[in-house]
């Protein structure tokens, strides 16, 4: 009699640790993903870099994939990302940081509200319409206001970038923005100063390290972004200018994958990690800012 | 004292301040009023239930995108499948099981990691491993395990996160019962969370709606008119990978607004699911 209670028990605790098991497993599978892709990554972007010289790939000028003598020089691409996300940021995040202080300290009730689910609207369309409406809206007139033979161009595309990163940047700056104690804000109203003095000289900086990781998260996300850009920029793999037609990283990736082979699919695998390797520093950098917020 | 300003200069400063960040939050509303509005109107006249109803026809010169709207169906009910017990049941261990605050601490990184990684990158070692390494070609198969990889860490978090608000006292008076540790998670833990779990799947149709980049190399171009294991089967255009085509590769602007609009109303019609069922489980939950 005891010896089958004891038997069931040992076969409740089996269940229980296969389960425990299947949860573990179930657990890892992101640890596992994240692994897989890095290890994808390096394998297949590393033969490409060694056959054409690191340094003559990172820092090549010209980028002739399909010509009789290949050129894989990816500099145009890098500089383009580097300008384009620049670009955006620099515009995006002045009118995303105003949007979220007011938001957070000034807007009443009701236009917070609508000004909120408006900005989740934005984050909600898809890139391909801002694509559509750039290559239809922007592009032409761009053309028109500057006098340019073709407006699909570095400009055009940092405009909708810059448009693309504004929920990322007000979304994250008005949560560490609404998460500082209240009491810093009435102590400094107290002490005489006005409400706008006491929202920007004493929210902003509290919340800085949340703002910091705000306009972090949008350079990840304008550095990443593929289609719409590819939509807007023109696709020319010229060195990066204001009014010419670019090529960013991730376009690169896209434009030429579907027909490339040999060396030219390699190339493009490498121009891929080293698109990943900038995306994992901005990933480590919002990690940090994100727990020193948390840790305040 | 430097601080020490005039009061003309501190409300000069008041009023700058102010002006730039009402101007802002206006920049940003128009904005989003300019994007629905223009689409919208660009797109909704061009909406016919010839458009919605057909596969394009080389035939007749028409464009039909009724195999795109179903492509689209069938790649969110196939991820929807793989996903929910992969996150779920990570959120699960996350919350349930582990006891070991490393491994947490390493599976909760993995999570971020993965959602800050593009869609391009998804796209591209999705075809490598999925369509080249297990075979599965270009189809909307591998399309949709790229896609589940993408939507791990979100089922995952909004699970764990209303997993965390189950009081403990439930799950104390369940094993006080004598109940064993997969008995309390499947009885009690798992039906208090289930608002988590429907919020993460209502952003993954919608991050899956939005799409491309991830696709186009995994999923494909096609649009022929398939039934679900068919079309799971075979290479697949969804209305993103359509829109884009139409647009970019083909000059054909009315299909593209059109699917454009009607891109943008399920992405509202997703968002106010997902406002009014956190309302609806929120009013329940206080009840």
């Amino acid at each position: 009699m005891l010896s089958m209670e004891k038997k069931m028990k040992r076969k409740k605790n089996t269940a229980e640790h296969v389960i425990h098991g299947i949860f573990l497993i179930l657990g890892l599978i992101t640890v596992a993903s994240v692994l897989l892709i890095t290890i994808y990554l390096v394998i297949s972007g590393i033969p490409a870099i060694r056959e054409i010289g690191l340094f003559e790939f990172l820092l090549g000028a010209e980028w002739e994939s399909t010509a009789a003598e290949p050129k894989f020089g990816i500099l145009p691409f890098i500089l383009t990302s580097v300008y384009g996300t620049a670009g955006a940021i620099l515009i995006g995040t002045p009118v995303g940081f105003f949007t979220a202080v007011y938001l957070s300290k000034f807007a009443p009730e009701r236009v917070k509200k609508m000004v909120e689910t408006a900005v989740s609207l934005l984050a909600g369309i898809p890139s391909v319409v801002y694509g559509l409406v750039g290559m239809l809206v922007l592009v032409p007139a761009i053309r028109k206001l500057f006098h340019v033979p073709d407006g699909a161009s570095l400009l055009a595309a940092i405009i909708v970038l810059a448009v693309m990163v504004l929920p990322s940047i007000i979304k994250v700056s008005l949560t560490s923005l609404s998460a500082v104690p209240k009491e810093y804000e009435e102590g400094s109203l107290a002490l005489g100063a006005t409400p706008v003095e006491t929202c920007f000289k004493v929210s902003v900086p509290a919340a800085k390290s949340g703002i910091a990781a705000a306009i972090v998260l949008g350079v990840g996300r304008a550095i990443g972004e593929a289609m719409a850009v590819m939509m807007v920029s023109g696709n020319v793999p010229n060195m990066p200018s204001l009014f010419e037609s670019v090529r960013f990283l991730t376009t690169a990736v896209a434009s030429e994958m579907s027909y490339s082979s040999g060396l030219q699919r390699q190339a493009l695998f490498s121009v891929a990690l080293v698109l990943f390797v900038f995306i994992m520093l901005i990933n480590a950098t919002l990690n940090f800012l994100l727990k020193r917020q948390k840790e305040r | 004292m430097e601080h020490k300003k005039s009061r003309a200069g501190r409300k000069i400063y008041g009023m700058l301040m102010r002006f730039l960040m009402i101007a802002s939050a206006a920049v940003t509303s128009l904005l989003v009023i300019f994007m629905i509005i223009y689409v919208l109107c660009k797109g909704i006249p061009y909406i016919t239930w010839e458009l919605i109803s057909t596969k394009p026809s080389y035939l007749s010169g028409k464009i039909g995108i009724l195999p795109d709207i179903l492509n689209t169906v069938y790649i969110i009910l196939a991820t929807l499948l793989i996903v929910l017990p992969l996150g779920v049941g990570a959120a699960v261990y996350l919350t349930e099981y582990a006891k070991n605050r490393r491994i947490v601490g390493i599976i909760e990184y993995a999570a971020e990691t993965l959602s800050g990684i593009p869609s391009i990158i998804y796209g591209l070692v999705g075809m490598l491993l999925f369509c080249r390494f297990f075979n599965m070609k270009t189809s909307l198969l591998a399309g949709a395990c790229t896609l589940v990889i993408m939507n791990l860490p979100t089922v995952m978090r909004t699970t764990q996160e209303s997993l965390k608000t189950v009081p403990q006292g439930y799950r104390e008076g369940a094993f006080g019962l004598g109940a064993g540790k997969w008995r309390v998670i499947r009885t009690v833990v798992l039906p208090e969370c289930i608002d988590g779990i429907i919020t993460g799947c209502i952003l993954s149709v919608g991050r899956i709606l939005g799409e491309s980049a991830a696709l186009l190399f995994t999923a494909g171009f096609a649009h022929a008119l398939n039934g679900i294991f068919e079309g799971l089967t075979s290479s697949g255009a969804t209305l993103t990978v359509a829109l884009y085509v139409y647009a970019k590769e083909q000059g054909e602007f009315e299909v593209a607004f059109a699917i454009a609009a009607i891109l943008m109303v399920l992405t509202f019609a997703m968002n106010m699911i997902a406002d009014l069922t956190g309302k609806y489980f929120k009013k329940r939950r206080n009840a």
